[in-house]
């Protein structure tokens, strides 16, 4: 009985499945419920970009397979639709699908025609063609009978609606403002206010429907025309005037709590609608006494009415305040407003503190009085941890002038800079604000003081600012003519498109040159090609033989930067001049027709007057401050000449002489700082390089503004400071000033990974000029180089053939190990599309450093490839493999592997601490050997013995103390070792200690290989393993420490390994010929 | 107005992206991400408001968000809508959402995509607030629901009977199917012995 019970049980859902349809297998179907959750399980195990990325690919071709085959069901159809949104939502294509979409609503029922709208309002855009087929649809279903489908066909139409097609559906929409639901008027009320958003003049005539919605008598429709309203008295505030009757009514009945008691939102009545309703009052009331009058009485109520309990009633109260002080003012409610705004200051919810700042600013602008009211509590703002507290902070000074003399608010602005409270971040703009300030000053005790602490400063970014300072300080004239003192209280405007580069970026375009790619794109393709550098730029840069029109890729991407970026430079830039507005030049309306006209005819020099100053980048003051006819060129033609020498430098064979000049002096300061010996080499190989060094300076640019743009991301003024760095850097060129290319160094040092790859770049054999030099004096020059920065090891060539010569040597930086692959082409002819290719490698990461991609590799001339090695997890010995390829005259491409041997030791690297941090580390650390080893006579002095630890295991000696020796040592990237040697009597006792356990035991042998080395006398180490360590590891250990040890030694091999297998497993003895262990 | 609204987890994979802007597909992704830099960086003490979403529209443009347990729900909005109103806009909709799913989670938001779009049109239109009290929403979705379930009526039924089964685990075979008008009893198994 049971077994027909179950057989009838499991037939079910089957039974079931063949009723559904007839086509189509039924176990397609079932499994189709659960793909969307497979897909998303899917992803969410997966740890890559680049997984997700075929996973998406696959399901997307299956998606694509599905739709397109005439069995698929509506309803599969629907399921397919869900997967394709999510697809879609993650950034992939699935264009496919969207005809399908449009059939999806077309067909369906209502299910699966809401799904169908969905999709279709996800994948399209207001202007994409499948959009009409979509029309006829929309209209059948708005004339519908049901009401889900009428508000689907609504829903779309005001989401996405192809403008030609209006008239097809207005009169039905018209219509239906007329329905008997409520819930059918409202969103007939918001479709209509799309199509007055996208074609304003198509809905012209149904102004008194509008009208009528507002006198609806359902509080939801009327609330619907608020938000047309609001709109078109932005717009046109003066043909609305007759409405602020019913407006006031309709929000003095809310306020009065006429409303059902649904609309309550936490107890306060309809509190969305009320916002709605003052915001359109101070529109209306804002410069009409007459008006205004109308609404003290309700904005008076409203005050009184908001009982502070809720989050929402603050939302009303800051609708209030902005109102009333937009409106004709009246003192009484002013009054009233500014005790709110104190509320909203002074409380200690972060939000309504932000919003009571931002409502200062506007208030202060009438009544300076309060701001003095709540100094304190500014001042303490000033070191929120929230930046963007901090930036309307900052504004607020700018209204403390009309009290206090300028010489008072240095003053205090000084004495904040002091205190050790408040960040770097904040003094920035601190002196950003004083530089402002400055001009209307008239001791100027303090700044001097000021300029003279901060030009000192560690903090780049204070050093900057001061710098800036101090050259507007010494030209005060110039200064007082930038910074006018006129106190016109409106943000300044500025180009931010800096459309004036437009026609130079599409020039250079024109010319061949890359177009720029944001930051996060660049990053993006490098993640996806992880073995092709992204940073193609650099490549073509080297590559470009002559001058050819080719310009510096990297300049042209600083170029294009600016204006290619457009929206989101200027988005930042008008932040940052809101936050630091402290002195703001003009307002919106005087300016903005200026700026147009300037777009238009952007060659033409202008005068340069105040209202032509786009930036309030004081970097470029300076260089015009220096350069005497700057005054009377345009800022835009200065700027342009910036980015044209910045871009032929290193380039244009003409100006070989003017730029040696120019190289020699900026190269005198890099000598200076980075104690370069420019010794071996003659004058043309000096010169060359230092051409290359300005160049390298200035490509440098694209990094300084991704690694300022990475640090910076939500600071206002970074584009302030990304401005003046840029021109900073640019400036360079042309100026010889100190503090400048200190500043430059300044950059570079506080970068080191750039600094670094800059200094290889450096040395990159110059391409515009003389080619033939020899490339052996090059690599010389700079493994030469290298050596004073980093320790290296000797040049070891891995590979070759009759064309190619590849080397390699190890850069042992501080950060990590630098893998320098040289590639020497011997042959006459020049090599295509070299690439060298290290593959991943278990233990490692290898990271492949920008700059180094060369697709042409000339005659007789040397390559470098670098890769910076990290490592992943301790081992003791690892190879790196790699290939390079190549292709000769077009034809047939070469291919040459090669390996490289790594071991731990190439990550280990000096600690630098003093003795009572190697106590206090001491202490803290669990990882514990020890050993004692007997000393012939020869070595018995322990400062011989730990020099040559220092030197072969590059160990930092910490200390010695009498018969006892301090040592320290990490492994990259952070792991330290500390080491304790004592001499007692003929024995030695060394001590390790170290946070990692495997570390310690590997040290020890690595210094009873050294010792074995400089000793003879002393036997091979026999390693005396840890515990915790894994039998390979103690296997690797032990082979690598002996056969290294004796190989090197002897200069011959070593002796034989034997397992023996007697005790334990895997166990390993030595045999080897003379001494024995 | 509102411009988009982006809700994504701690990871930065966005679970739902709505935009009320013709943007092209490649700006839409640019948005997410930078809106997720954005917010994702900030600590839970600063203040809910960030201004100018860098792509989304310039400077008028201000982001307002709120960190519910895994999730980001981020709206982009202009100069004419209120911060704290939409703050609590918000706190509506995931109100909503969680009555609506009873409990809502992370996982209910990525499978029932279609539903979350569906509660979102009820409150926001074309970038409009269309309504802001959370029953009325939720009688709204009730309704249609009931609509769309008498409107499949008998023809609809085996579909649902199909999905009614599958949301129950396999091998514990349903009982007691309730299709609608139709419902099929499933005999209990003790009446069989």
């Amino acid at each position: 009985m049971s077994d027909i019970v179950e057989k009838t049980l499991t037939a079910l859902p089957g039974l079931f499945l063949q009723n559904q349809s007839a086509s189509g297998p039924a176990a397609a179907k079932a499994s189709f419920s659960s793909r969307l959750g497979g897909l998303v399980r899917g992803i969410t195990a997966l740890t890559s970009k680049h997984e997700e990325e075929k996973l998406i690919q696959q399901e997307l071709s299956n998606l694509k397979a599905t739709v397109s085959a005439p069995t698929t069901t509506l309803k599969m159809m629907k399921e397919c639709m869900v997967r394709l949104i999510y697809c879609e939502m993650l950034g992939y294509d699935a264009s496919f699908g969207y005809i399908h979409a449009i059939k999806l609503a077309q067909q369906g029922n209502l299910l699966e025609k809401r799904v169908g709208y969905l999709a279709v309002s996800l994948f399209l855009h207001e202007s994409h063609e499948l959009l009409l087929l979509l029309v006829n649809t929309v209209v059948k279903d708005l004339q519908s009978t049901n009401l889900v489908e009428v508000c689907m066909a609504l829903t779309i139409v005001s989401q996405i609606f192809p403008r030609e097609m209006i008239p097809a559906v207005l009169p039905l929409i018209e219509d239906k403002l007329q329905h008997s639901k409520e819930i059918i008027r409202r969103k007939a009320v918001l479709a209509l206010y799309k199509f007055y958003l996208i074609a304003p003049n198509q809905v012209q005539h149904i102004h008194i429907k509008f009208r009528k919605a507002l006198c609806d008598r359902d509080v939801g429709v009327m609330a619907a025309s608020l938000h047309i309203y609001l709109r078109m008295i932005k717009e046109n505030s003066s043909a609305y005037k007759d409405l602020t009757g019913s407006f006031v009514t309709i929000l003095k009945q809310v306020v009065g709590g006429k409303l059902p008691v649904d609309f309550n939102y936490h107890s306060v009545p309809a509190p969305w609608l009320q916002i709605q309703l003052l915001r359109i009052l101070g529109l209306l009331g804002k410069d009409d006494q007459r008006t205004s009058e109308l609404m003290y009485d309700v904005l008076d109520e409203s005050l009184r009415r908001a009982e502070l309990n809720h989050n929402v009633t603050y939302a009303i109260l800051f609708e209030c305040v902005h109102t009333v002080y937009s409106i004709y003012p009246k003192s009484e409610l002013l009054e009233k407003a500014a005790k709110c705004i104190g509320k909203f200051v002074l409380s200690p919810k972060i939000n309504l503190k932000y919003l009571g700042l931002k409502a200062l600013t506007y208030v202060i602008q009438q009544d300076p009085t309060l701001a003095l009211q709540h100094q304190m509590t500014i001042i303490e703002c000033l070191d929120h941890p929230d930046p963007i507290i901090k930036r309307e902070v900052l504004g607020e000074y700018s209204y403390l002038l009309d009290k206090e003399t300028p010489e008072e608010v240095i003053t205090k602005l000084y004495k904040l800079l002091r205190s050790d409270s408040i960040s770097s971040e904040t003094k920035a703009w601190i002196i950003a604000a004083v530089t402002k300030l400055t001009p209307q000053a008239h001791s100027s005790n303090i700044v001097e003081r000021l300029i003279q602490e901060f030009t000192t400063s560690l903090d780049t970014c204070l050093r900057q600012h001061a710098f800036e300072l101090k050259h507007l300080h010494e030209n005060v004239k110039f200064m007082k003519g930038l910074l006018p003192v006129d106190k016109s209280c409106e943000d300044m405007v500025v180009d931010a498109s800096l459309s004036f580069l437009d026609g130079f970026v599409a020039e250079e375009l024109s010319q061949g040159a890359a177009p720029y790619k944001p930051h996060h794109q660049r990053q993006e393709e490098k993640l996806s090609q992880e073995k092709v550098l992204s940073f193609e730029p650099y490549g073509l840069s080297f590559s470009s033989s002559g001058f050819s029109g080719r310009q510096s890729p990297a300049g042209i991407s600083l170029g294009s930067d600016i204006s290619g970026n457009s929206t989101e430079t200027g988005l930042k830039e008008t932040n940052s001049l809101k936050l630091e507005g402290i002195k703001k030049l003009w307002g919106k309306e005087g300016y903005l027709p200026k700026k147009e006209s300037k777009t238009g005819d952007e060659t033409e020099a202008l005068p340069v007057p105040q209202e032509n100053i786009i930036m309030e980048n004081v970097d470029q003051i300076i260089t015009k401050n220096d350069q005497s006819q700057a005054l009377t060129q345009s800022k835009e033609e200065k700027e342009k000449q910036l980015l044209a020498s910045s871009l032929f430098v290193g380039l244009g064979s003409e100006s070989t002489i003017n730029l040696l000049g120019k190289a020699d002096t900026l190269s005198h300061k890099f000598r200076r700082k980075s104690k370069v010996k420019e010794t071996k080499n003659g004058q043309t190989t000096t010169a060359q390089n230092m051409t290359c060094s300005s160049f390298s300076s200035s490509s440098n640019v694209a990094y300084e503004e991704d690694y300022y743009l990475d640090h910076l991301q939500d600071r206002g003024d970074k584009e302030v400071k990304k401005f003046s760095l840029n021109s900073e850097l640019l400036d360079s060129e042309s100026l010889t000033e100190l503090p400048l290319v200190e500043k430059i160094s300044n950059c570079r040092l506080s970068t080191p990974s750039l600094f670094a790859d800059n200094n290889m770049e450096v040395f990159h054999p110059p391409q515009s000029t003389a080619a033939s030099v020899a490339n052996e004096v090059s690599l010389a020059v700079s493994l030469l180089e290298e050596t004073t920065e980093h320790m290296h090891s000797d040049l070891i060539e891995v590979c070759n053939n009759e064309t190619i010569s590849v080397s390699s040597y190890k850069i042992w930086k501080d950060e990590c190990l630098l893998m320098v692959w040289s590639v020497f082409n011997k042959s006459a002819s020049e090599l295509k599309s070299a690439n060298l290719e290290i593959a991943p490698a278990e233990n490692f990461k290898i990271t492949e450093q920008p700059g180094c991609c060369l697709p042409v590799i000339e005659a007789e001339s040397t390559k470098n490839f670098q890769y910076s090695v990290q490592m992943e997890k301790p081992f003791t010995e690892g190879n790196l493999s790699g290939f390079i390829n190549y292709q000769v005259m077009d034809t047939h491409s070469v291919q040459l592997e090669f390996s490289v041997n790594l071991s731990l030791l190439d990550f280990i690297r000096p600690l630098k601490i003093s003795t009572e941090d190697f106590g206090k580390l001491w202490l803290s650390f669990a990882n514990d050997v020890k050993q004692n080893v007997k000393m012939s006579e020869s070595q018995a002095a322990l400062p011989s013995t730990l020099k040559a630890l220092q030197q072969e295991l590059r160990l930092h000696v910490v200390d010695i103390i009498g018969n006892e020796g301090l040592l320290a040592c990490q492994l990259l990237p952070s792991i330290p070792c500390l080491l304790h040697f004592r001499v007692h009597g003929d024995m030695l006792a060394l001590w390790f200690r170290s946070s990692c356990s495997t570390l310690p035991d590997y040290l020890l042998y690595q210094c009873q290989k050294v010792r074995a080395w400089i000793d003879p006398q002393v036997p091979v180490p026999i390693p005396c393993f840890h515990p915790g360590l894994t039998r390979a590891f103690k296997a690797e250990c032990f082979v690598s420490v002996f056969l290294s040890s004796r190989c090197k030694k002897h200069g011959k091999s070593g002796g034989d390994l034997v397992s023996k297998d007697s005790e334990s497993p895997g166990h390993l003895c030595i045999v080897y010929p003379k001494t024995q262990s | 107005m509102i411009k988009a609204i982006l809700i994504f987890n701690n990871h930065g994979k966005p679970q739902l992206s709505k935009v009320y802007q013709p943007y092209s597909e490649d700006t839409q992704q640019q948005i997410i991400r930078e809106t997720f830099h954005l917010v994702f960086k900030r600590d839970e003490n600063v203040c809910n408001f960030l201004e100018g979403g860098l792509l989304i529209g310039g400077s008028d443009n201000k982001l307002i968000y709120r960190h519910y347990a895994t999730l980001y729900f981020v709206f982009c909005v202009d100069s004419s809508e209120s911060e704290l109103g939409i703050l609590d806009l918000i706190q509506v909709f995931v109100e909503t959402l969680d009555k609506c799913f009873e409990n809502v989670c992370e996982l209910d938001l990525i499978f029932h995509v279609d539903k979350v779009h569906n509660i979102l049109a009820e409150m926001v239109m074309g970038g409009m607030v269309l309504e802001t009290n959370m029953n009325e929403i939720v009688t709204q979705i009730d309704a249609q629901n009931k609509l769309e379930k008498s409107e499949a009526g008998l023809a609809g039924a085996p579909a649902r009977a199909v999905s009614a089964v599958k949301n129950m685990n396999l091998p514990e075979i349903p009982r007691n199917i309730n299709i609608g008008d139709i419902s099929i009893k499933v005999p209990n198994l003790p009446s069989f012995k």
